[in-house]
């Protein structure tokens, strides 16, 4: 046995070597199906690795509460922009202060509006929050201060700015201290935040922020919030915590029912992992396209063989006139494509590699959160596929080869 | 026991529908050691005839002997091994490997046998020894000779030590010198003991054998002993 896969090993390279244009030849397609397998499988967990980085960047112990009820999995209304008054934020406060495990608690409200300081205008959507902000998602001023728990409850005309807002309107000047005009109203610059660039489809640097109660009143004439965060200290008690403030709301909502929550409670975990299986089943799909490349590789090798099987008929005449059986012949031709595609395959998952890296490194340098990712299953997946598509598409040439009667192949011209 | 025992044998080949009877209830016996020739015009049945010999082809009736054992029953793996260890063959076109070595070519029929992979070497230098070509070993097939190709090739068939070879036409692509080689390698591998079939529709070429079976439209038409029987190197063979 043992000679027998020496003898073919010896055989198959030689052949091969005789052959080698038409070797590369039927291995190319090979190569480009498992290197585009792993290719789109890196760029594909890069980009997965993109949008979470900057899911986490807001935090991933942030429960997050909408008003109007909701299915489990799907989106409450409010955010399709209807819009549901039922939350406020003096629930904000009741959570504040019932939930044992809240680090902090940030009432949301939206706008949007144009900001003018001497003659610069810049188009910016503003927010009303809590002075919990910075706590909640976990940012950073860059220059000045945030506003205080004070000036927010005091109603103060305070803003803090966006980078890019700051960027456009003031340039290289100092903006502290300056007056901005939004909505006819002036507001004293008090800080800028520190640049944080996109997430999702919101960029961060071109918001202001200014004191919940403010926008509410001056700004907006509402008394409801778009909605609240919570932020848990530890992760275990997520679980808990939502339970706890659903029943904190339907108290106050004068809610006996659960299917007549006029809020939604959403975990950022869970939310992440609906997002995670959603990406990961496009990945899936991407690649399952990849992999069709290599089922035209193995159809090219299918026909190269074949032709083989033509081109040697004598040789496989003379063989079986010498002793060969009908296993040994089969077993030739099959392990010289398994060969061919294993080798292909190899190749196929270096250049794979080798491209996805590139990638990474260019978007990298453009600046974003991309990691360099090469599952092993996909390098397991690009192997497996590559040998099994050599097999597959061998056993009808081998078999086509091992059934030729040796006096037919003898006489063969 | 005769090594090669033949009772009524047949061979028709059907092609479209027409049946054609190539071999007609052949009755023949051939002795271990005995160098015999199968003679016949061109499409008289004989290369048929060698190939059944050979195990290469079934018979459509009849009954062949090998060794007192009826193989026309065997399976196609039995008729390998067999071809393998007992058999060795000589082709007109020689049939060997192209772009392949010398040494790679006589080593073929031992990768389906049963000798260890480390004796291989060894004997196909043997094999080649005896055909004068062990000087050649690593050169590739095509840059041979005709006959230093043929020469191969009886190496190649000989590299298992079988009890039978079968030459067909050796001499039929060869020059007079070249052939004349062949033959005389062939007589003497007959004097050492081993059975030789030569299939042949050359006089000359056929009386080097000791006896002669004649074939006409697939039926045996004499079956003699060589009387003045030629010797390789006394002339010309063609």
């Amino acid at each position: 046995m043992l000679q027998l896969i020496i003898h073919y090993l010896h055989l198959i390279t030689s052949t091969l070597k005789k052959n080698r244009k038409r070797t590369f030849l039927t291995m190319l397609g090979i190569i480009i199906g498992v290197s585009a397998v792993i290719f789109i499988n890196s760029v594909g967990a890069g980009a997965q690795s993109l949008i979470f980085n900057q899911i986490k960047g807001v935090g991933s112990n942030l429960i997050g509460i909408l008003p109007g009820g909701s299915e489990e999995d799907g989106p409450p209304a409010s955010v399709m922009g209807i819009i549901i008054t039922t939350l406020t934020n003096d629930d904000a406060l009741a959570i504040a202060k019932q939930i044992l495990h809240a680090e902090s608690v940030t009432s949301y409200v939206k706008g949007t509006g144009t900001l003018h300081w001497q003659a610069q205008t810049a188009d910016s959507s503003f927010n009303g929050v809590s002075s919990s902000y910075i706590v909640t998602e976990e940012t950073e001023v860059g220059e000045g201060r945030f506003f205080t728990e004070d000036e927010a409850r005091d109603l103060s005309r305070v803003i803090v700015l966006g980078s890019q807002i700051k960027e456009d309107l003031f340039g290289d000047q100092d903006p502290i201290g300056q007056t901005v005009r939004l909505k006819k109203e002036n507001f004293r610059v008090i800080g800028v935040m520190k640049p944080r660039g996109t997430a999702g489809f919101q960029n961060y640097d071109t918001e202001v922020f200014i004191p919940l109660l403010t926008a509410q009143k001056l700004l907006l004439g509402i008394k409801h919030i778009s909605f609240m965060r919570v932020k848990i200290d530890k992760e275990i008690y997520m679980d808990d915590s939502v339970e706890q403030i659903k029943q904190i709301l339907r108290d106050r909502h004068n809610i006996s029912n659960a299917s007549e929550d006029d809020f939604s409670v959403r975990n950022q975990a869970q939310a992440l992992q609906v997002l995670g299986s959603v990406t990961d089943a496009l990945r899936l799909f991407m690649a399952a396209i990849a992999a069709l490349g290599l089922l035209v590789g193995g159809i090219g090798i299918m026909n190269i063989m074949l032709v083989a099987v033509n081109e040697r008929v004598r040789e496989i005449g003379l063989r079986k006139a010498v002793g060969a059986t009908y296993k040994n012949i089969l077993w030739q031709f099959l392990l010289e494509t398994t060969f061919i595609s294993f080798f292909a395959g190899a190749i196929g998952i270096i250049l794979g590699i080798g491209f996805s890296f590139l990638a990474a490194l260019i978007v990298r340098q453009l600046d974003y959160d991309w990691d360099f990712v090469v599952s092993w299953q996909s390098i397991v997946l690009g192997f497996s596929a590559s040998c099994a598509v050599g097999l597959i598409f061998g056993i009808y040439p081998a078999r086509k080869a091992a059934r030729l009667e040796p006096i037919d192949a003898l006489r063969y011209e | 026991m005769p090594l090669i025992k033949i009772t009524d044998l047949c061979k028709d080949y059907a092609n479209d529908g027409v049946l054609t009877k190539v071999l007609h209830h052949l009755n023949f016996e051939i002795a271990k050691g005995e160098f015999t020739a199968l003679m016949a015009p061109s499409g008289s049945g004989k290369s048929t005839l060698m190939h059944i010999l050979g195990l290469l082809d079934r018979p459509t009736c009849g009954i062949y002997e090998l060794d007192g054992k009826d193989v026309t029953k065997l399976s196609d793996d039995e008729l390998a091994e067999l071809r393998n260890h007992k058999m060795g063959f000589v082709f007109q076109s020689f049939n060997l490997l192209p772009r392949t070595s010398v040494l790679e070519n006589v080593k073929l029929p031992l990768f389906y046998g049963h000798a260890p992979i480390d004796q291989h070497d060894e004997l196909a230098k043997r094999a080649l020894e005896s055909v004068g070509l062990e000087h050649r070993l690593h050169y590739l097939s095509n840059q041979l000779s005709g006959g230093e190709k043929q020469r191969v090739a009886i190496a190649r068939a000989l590299v298992t030590n079988p009890e039978v070879i079968f030459a067909d036409e050796p001499t039929g692509n060869l020059d007079s010198k070249s052939g004349g080689q062949v033959m005389e390698i062939l007589q003497t591998l007959n004097q050492s003991g081993r059975t030789i079939i030569l299939v042949t529709h050359e006089t000359y070429t056929a009386e080097h054998a000791q006896r002669i079976i004649r074939l006409k439209d697939g039926e045996i038409v004499s079956d003699e002993k060589v009387r003045d029987r030629k010797t390789a190197g006394d002339g010309l063979i063609k």
